[in-house]
């Protein structure tokens, strides 16, 4: 790709003892956001689906049902505004080198990223407080930039971490880039397409299946549940499961794409150390002295997945120097818990479209309810496992093959006492973010903002 | 004017605008801080989260605006600032997140009481954040941050006299402008108790402001040469007779009772001070860096500068519809209202919709033959395409309010 692994170096020579914590750090922060993400980018498409539904059938059952998940939006959308506002504190706090080198390249992005939760901030605020006081066109309608925001926020972010993954678009001299393209580098990018689309669709999936799991809870517990139960659990579950089997199809484009750009990174998701001909892929088991230890092992598989033929030559963590490798076993499992949770989701959603094609309602029989209620938690490990797979597997570089993370680490001393902090800040938040979710799920709809509304939950919940 | 400029002036006017937007925000913690028990307390602290709470969210993203538009156009500065200024960003980041959390908390509320815990226990945010931040701007304006990886002193380039004077006058003016709106907002929904106080507020805190920046100049006379003889001299202290007229000017709006103008004079008396403070620096960034210096290549500043003009296009229309709506009463949560109506009449469709579940099986198996087996660019974009499609007509063909209407259970 005619970029030189050579030392890059803008600020200064990096000493840094907390490397590891600071690697903590940023993914510890990434895991609290992560799934709120995931609520701005889908819980609007849902919220205002309902309302639509609302405007169209005029049931008040649907109305209740958008105005409570509002509420929900609310203190989600919070809460991912603050931890969104760490991150980007954070490209500066802890990683100064690599934003100061290739700010210019990748920063673009970022900035219009900005702009994209401008409109999302804006557009839910006035949907927000707009609820019955615009009118209901207005209303419905305020709600599409959200949406679209919501889109465009994860295109730009998502565009960043392919160049990281993918770079190009700037030459280095001297340690500076030089010769920068951002266009080329943010969109002109092969990663861009399946990373993108794997995640947004990740991000219906997770929003999906957590919130029919609240409501497939509250079904289990207490037995029976009414017309509003059921479209609060299948309106979201629908999505999630149509979305389940496409992302198959699409963590197979992605997978190839690494396959080809980064094949240190395949290697090490697949435990493969030496180059071979004709790879054997392995299910579970321990990478350990240079193979896969105790895993089920499919003869010729992980060729015929990568390059689509049984034969292909798969390269090895041999090709590289040592410190050139990422961690293994963390690459490793983290890749096959997402795999093994993408397809048990697939199956589940599958098993949901075909009841509902033959017998034309919901499933509702306790282990269906039960399995949705294990993948809301599941498909939150599932995203997780994904980025660590991608981030960890692309280690020890910050930008592929040209700037190391430890050389984009800041110098500040004491890390641990921030990284500290940071643990205890987000476990209040944690708890905070459950007690309001607890709140509002157990509130009766007869709060200020919405007065009048909702307030025959109990006689049609029957 | 040359180009390597421009994404500057975004720069600060982003940080104008949220010093004025956001700034008020903390400033409206800190008088749910202040404002005593009890009901009268209460009823403050009330007004003080809905005049924010649809808006705080858009006056935040300001910050984001700054930093994002910083690293791109001028990322050596960026990474030099952020690493020696660490510390009190990591303070006001952390404030940032338990200002947000308190509204987050706030939906959950259902008593005064429950309310006034969330709003008492996290407004000490309110206090912290706007003083880190205003010691970042201290350490930058007394030239204390050097380009390199935390090259600058951990402690002392944010721990200095300029620096705490700064903070001290970030805090102040935040609760003025924040008293100042509160007061008109009162005044718009005819509560003349709560506009009575916010306007004594906004006299004292105005007042206290004042002083802060009267005392600043002092500091920054005897810690800050350089930066004092910019203030004094040229466009600086241009902006500060600004300032110092527009401060006087929204005393007087205040004194009267003209709260709506008093809230643009009030906010333009901050504004010109931090123009002020960029007048007297430039062409300094660093301590040892020009502007020209830290500017990113050429064609990214371009891309900046339409990034930014094409996305204020978008932006500034959509603000002036939520503060239109806001300002308007239309938005608050006390605003009367009727409910949505609609001419619809239920109807039930429970026949399932084969051709849209057949279309959306094709869809998949077709988007899954592009994507996994057609290995070029356009066939895989087209069966992206098509899997997308799979899922919207999927969606509709499943039908989810059908499933709801049935009870087999």
């Amino acid at each position: 790709m005619g970029l030189s692994a050579a030392t890059v170096i803008s600020l200064a020579p990096t000493h840094q003892h907390y490397l590891l914590e600071a690697r903590q750090m940023q993914a510890l922060s990434f895991m609290v956001h992560i799934p709120l993400v995931c609520f701005g980018v889908a819980f609007p498409a849902m919220v205002v689906y309902t309302e639509w539904l609302y405007l169209r059938t005029g049931r008040e059952v649907y109305r209740r049902l958008a105005q409570r998940w509002t509420k929900v939006m609310v203190a989600l959308f919070a809460v991912g505004v603050i931890t969104g506002t760490i991150l980007s504190f954070e490209m500066g706090l802890l990683w100064p080198n690599f934003t100061a080198t290739f700010g210019s390249v990748f920063g673009l992005g970022f900035a219009i990223e900005g702009f994209s939760f401008f409109t999302e901030a804006i557009f839910l605020g006035i949907y927000i407080y707009g609820w019955n006081r615009l009118s209901p066109r207005a209303h419905l309608l305020s709600a599409i930039p959200v949406v679209l925001a919501g889109f465009t926020g994860s295109m730009m972010v998502i565009a960043v971490n392919s160049w990281m993954n993918h770079p190009s678009g700037f030459r280095l001299h001297n340690g500076r880039a030089v010769d920068v393209h951002p266009l080329t580098a943010l969109f002109g990018n092969s990663y861009l397409w399946p990373e993108l689309l794997h995640m947004y669709v990740a991000g219906y999936i997770v929003a999906g299946f957590l919130v029919a799991a609240a409501y497939g809870v509250g079904r289990l517990r207490r037995g029976t549940w009414g017309r509003y139960e059921r479209a609060a659990f299948a309106i979201p579950l629908t999505i999630a499961a149509i979305a389940s089997p496409v992302q198959v199809v699409l963590g197979d484009w992605i997978a190839r794409e690494v396959a080809t750009t980064q094949p240190v990174k395949l290697a090490a998701m697949e435990g493969l150390y030496r180059t071979t001909r004709g790879a054997d892929e392995h299910l579970l088991g321990w990478y350990t002295d240079r193979q896969v230890k105790y895993g089920i092992a499919i003869p010729r598989l992980l060729s015929l997945l990568a390059f689509h033929d049984p034969n292909a030559t798969v390269k090895g963590l041999e090709t590289v120097p040592a410190r050139d490798r990422p961690p293994v076993n963390i690459t490793r499992l983290s890749f096959q818990a997402m795999v093994g949770i993408g397809t048990l989701m697939a199956l589940l959603g599958a098993y949901f479209l075909w009841f509902r094609w033959r017998r034309g309602r919901l499933p509702e029989s306790r282990w269906f309810l039960a399995a949705v209620v294990a993948c809301g938690p599941l498909s939150y490990i599932a995203l997780v496992a994904g980025w660590i797979t991608t981030e960890v597997g692309r280690q020890p570089w910050v930008v592929y093959n040209v700037m190391r993370t430890a050389q984009a680490v800041t110098n500040v001393p004491e890390l641990p006492i921030g990284y500290g902090t940071l643990i205890v800040v987000y476990a209040g938040v944690g708890l905070s973010t459950l007690w309001v979710l607890r709140r509002l799920a157990r509130a009766p709809m007869q709060s200020p903002p919405e007065a009048g509304a909702g307030t025959t939950r109990a006689a049609e919940a029957t | 004017m040359h180009l390597y400029v421009v994404p500057l002036l975004f720069v600060m006017a982003g940080l104008v605008f949220y010093t004025v937007l956001g700034g008020a925000d903390f400033g409206a913690g800190i008088w749910q801080l202040i404002s005593g028990r009890g009901e009268a307390g209460d009823r403050v602290r009330q007004h003080a989260h809905e005049s924010m709470a649809p808006v705080w969210e858009a006056n935040h993203v300001w910050l984001i605006f700054v930093l994002t538009v910083t690293w791109t156009a001028y990322p050596t500065a960026f990474g030099s600032i952020a690493s020696t200024l660490s510390i009190p960003l990591f303070i006001a980041a952390v404030g940032i997140i338990l200002r947000g959390a308190t509204y987050a908390l706030r939906s959950g509320a259902s008593t005064a009481a429950e309310a006034r815990r969330i709003d008492t226990g996290f407004a000490i945010s309110s206090l912290i954040t706007p003083f880190a931040l205003g010691t970042c701007i201290g350490a930058l304006a007394s030239r204390r941050v050097p380009v390199g990886n935390a090259a600058g002193a951990l402690f002392s380039s944010w721990l200095n006299p300029t620096s705490i004077v700064i903070g001290v006058i970030a805090v102040l003016s935040s609760t003025y402008l924040a008293a100042v709106y509160l007061a008109a907002d009162a005044a718009r929904h005819e509560d003349a108790e709560l506009a009575r106080g916010f306007r004594v507020r906004a006299l004292i805190a105005g007042a206290l402001a004042g002083a802060a920046a009267a005392v600043g100049l002092l500091v920054i006379h005897s810690d800050a040469p350089a930066l004092f003889s910019g203030l004094t001299s040229g466009g600086g202290l241009a902006a500060l007779i600004v300032s110092f007229a527009a401060g006087l000017a929204a005393l007087a709006l205040v004194l009267t009772e003209s709260f709506e103008p008093a809230r643009y004079v009030a906010a333009l008396t901050v504004a010109a001070v931090v123009a002020g403070w960029g007048l007297a620096q430039q062409p300094i960034l660093l301590r040892n860096l020009t502007i020209r210096q830290a500017a990113a290549p050429y064609d990214t500043l371009v891309l900046v500068v339409v990034a930014v003009v094409a996305g204020g296009v978008i932006l500034f229309p959509s603000l002036a519809l939520l503060f239109r709506l806001f300002l308007g009463g239309r938005l608050g949560e006390t605003a009367g209202g009727t409910a949505a109506q609609t001419n619809a009449s239920p109807t039930d469709r429970r026949t399932p919709r084969p051709t849209l579940a057949r279309a959306a099986l094709a869809a998949f198996v077709a988007g899954l033959i592009l994507v996994v087996f057609i290995d070029v660019e356009w066939g895989q974009v087209l069966g992206a395409l098509l899997l997308v499609a799979c899922v919207i007509l999927g969606f509709v063909a499943v039908d989810p309010p059908s499933l709801a209407e049935r009870e087999d259970a």
